[in-house]
């Protein structure tokens, strides 16, 4: 197990990999949690490494006009640590203990697991819960595409081929902002069998805007449209009942012992979003 | 471009420079152009941790980083660790506890339990577990490793 011959470039800003990209099978390197792994067993074969690690001005924090923005080569580590994240993004603060271990943790990043789009993974699940946003450079400037339209497919997203993710922002959160989060994972920090992330707006006693994003039940991260609908009208059985999601079976378990803990999770998560505050 | 790189880092206190391909891993690095074979190679893919090292202060899986981004890093792996002594009442809490059998985990989670550790205090049972939770051991079942890790935190929390 040991990576194919590649060329290998550390860009010195995003300008540089944008048009680095313009090769064939160049690939960018951020942490290489995943990356490196396929590169390893030769799932992937690209021609040319792109490394922006160190790249300046890409792992800030910061809160914007309303909307938390984490620079795309933040690592979890730091995500993990931050305050702001804590108070702004708590769904974000939330998830980030069940991305891997502490050793990937220090290396991979919030742009890269988002980019890579792995289906069974936290961080695209909680952008579509937080109704996030992306922010892409290319070679025509800087773009903002919506999180419901950035996840295409399995591993499939709308950046361009010249794209680089350089940010994502999500809402700060206000007062009446409820998070909730679960997964459901063979080991601490695996990838999820299944996972909910979830945010809503405290309402009276109940909540409104509720969004439910499943993770691990499909080809990319999953809204739950039905039992959002039920959960804002205050009954969790019946959003439990119907849940409308259709996993098919994978590795890990049968697409009908994912339903069900879907509907495990969902009490879980809905406890959660109402107690929260 | 080329695939092969000048590098320049720190290993263990010592000043290293070797050319190395774009390709080759860390851990790979360490074993085979420096002869460091304490980092031991399990799943290659970031699952098993008994590859884990630390660069600039922070355990990080030796598989999952190419030798070519260590240019100017701090790289120390559990021989540098052993010889200074840092790790030494975990490397004897973990024999009289039998938190090995075949060892091949052993390096790896002594660096993984060491990064916890450093944080002082002691930490209970499910955050050790939670910590090491990237750490597979297939021979003693975690139990012992646990009891390792916690009666040296216990031990150096008294000592300070």
């Amino acid at each position: 197990m040991k990576p194919a011959p590649f060329a290998y470039k550390k860009a010195q800003s995003v300008d540089e990999a944008v048009a680095l990209l313009a090769e064939d099978d160049a690939r960018l390197l951020a942490g290489g949690q995943s990356l490196i792994a396929t590169l390893n067993m030769r799932l992937s074969a690209p021609s040319l490494l792109i490394d922006i690690n160190g790249l300046g001005g890409l792992d800030g924090i910061a809160v914007k006009g309303g909307a938390v923005e984490i620079g795309a080569l933040t690592r979890h580590a730091q995500a993990e640590r931050s305050d702001l994240i804590a108070q702004q993004a708590p769904l974000i603060a939330r998830a980030m203990p069940h991305i891997g271990h502490p050793a990937i943790r220090n290396r991979g990043t919030l742009g890269g697991s988002i980019a890579f789009a792995d289906p069974a993974a936290e961080l695209p699940a909680c952008l579509l819960a937080l109704d996030g946003e992306i922010e892409a450079t290319g070679p025509k400037g800087k773009r903002t595409i919506k999180a419901q339209d950035f996840f295409k497919g399995l591993f499939e997203t709308a950046l361009g081929q010249q794209e680089v993710l350089t940010a994502i922002r999500v809402p700060a959160a206000a007062n009446d902002t409820r998070v909730g989060f679960s997964e459901l994972a063979r080991r601490h920090g695996d990838y999820a069998i299944v996972g909910l992330a979830a945010s809503a707006r405290a309402k009276g006693k109940g909540l409104s805007d509720v969004r439910l994003a499943y993770f691990g039940v499909g080809n990319t991260p999953v809204r739950a449209k039905k039992a959002e609908a039920a959960l804002a009208s205050g009954d969790i059985e019946a959003a439990v009942n119907v849940l409308d999601l259709a996993p098919h079976d994978d590795v890990q378990a049968t697409g009908t012992v994912k339903k069900h803990l879907a509907g495990v999770l969902l009490r879980r998560v809905a406890k959660q979003l109402l107690e929260a505050g | 471009m080329s695939n092969a790189f000048d590098i320049s880092l720190t290993v263990n206190g010592e000043r290293v420079q070797e050319r190395v391909e774009a390709r080759k891993t860390l851990v790979d690095f360490l074993r085979e152009d420096l002869a460091l074979t304490g980092s031991h190679v399990g799943c290659e893919h970031g699952v098993c941790g008994a590859c884990t090292v630390r660069v600039n202060g922070e355990i990080v899986r030796g598989c999952l980083m190419l030798a070519v981004q260590c240019e100017g890093a701090k790289v120390e792996t559990i021989e540098g660790m052993s010889d200074s002594g840092e790790v030494a009442d975990l490397q004897t809490a973990f024999e009289q506890r039998n938190a090995l059998q075949c060892g091949y985990c052993t390096p790896g989670m002594i660096a993984a339990a060491q990064d916890l550790l450093k944080r002082g205090g002691v930490p209970a049972r499910d955050e050790i577990r939670e910590h090491l939770s990237g750490n597979y051991c297939r021979c003693t079942g975690y139990h012992a490793i646990v009891d390792a890790v916690q009666a040296v935190a216990r031990a150096r929390t008294k000592g300070r």
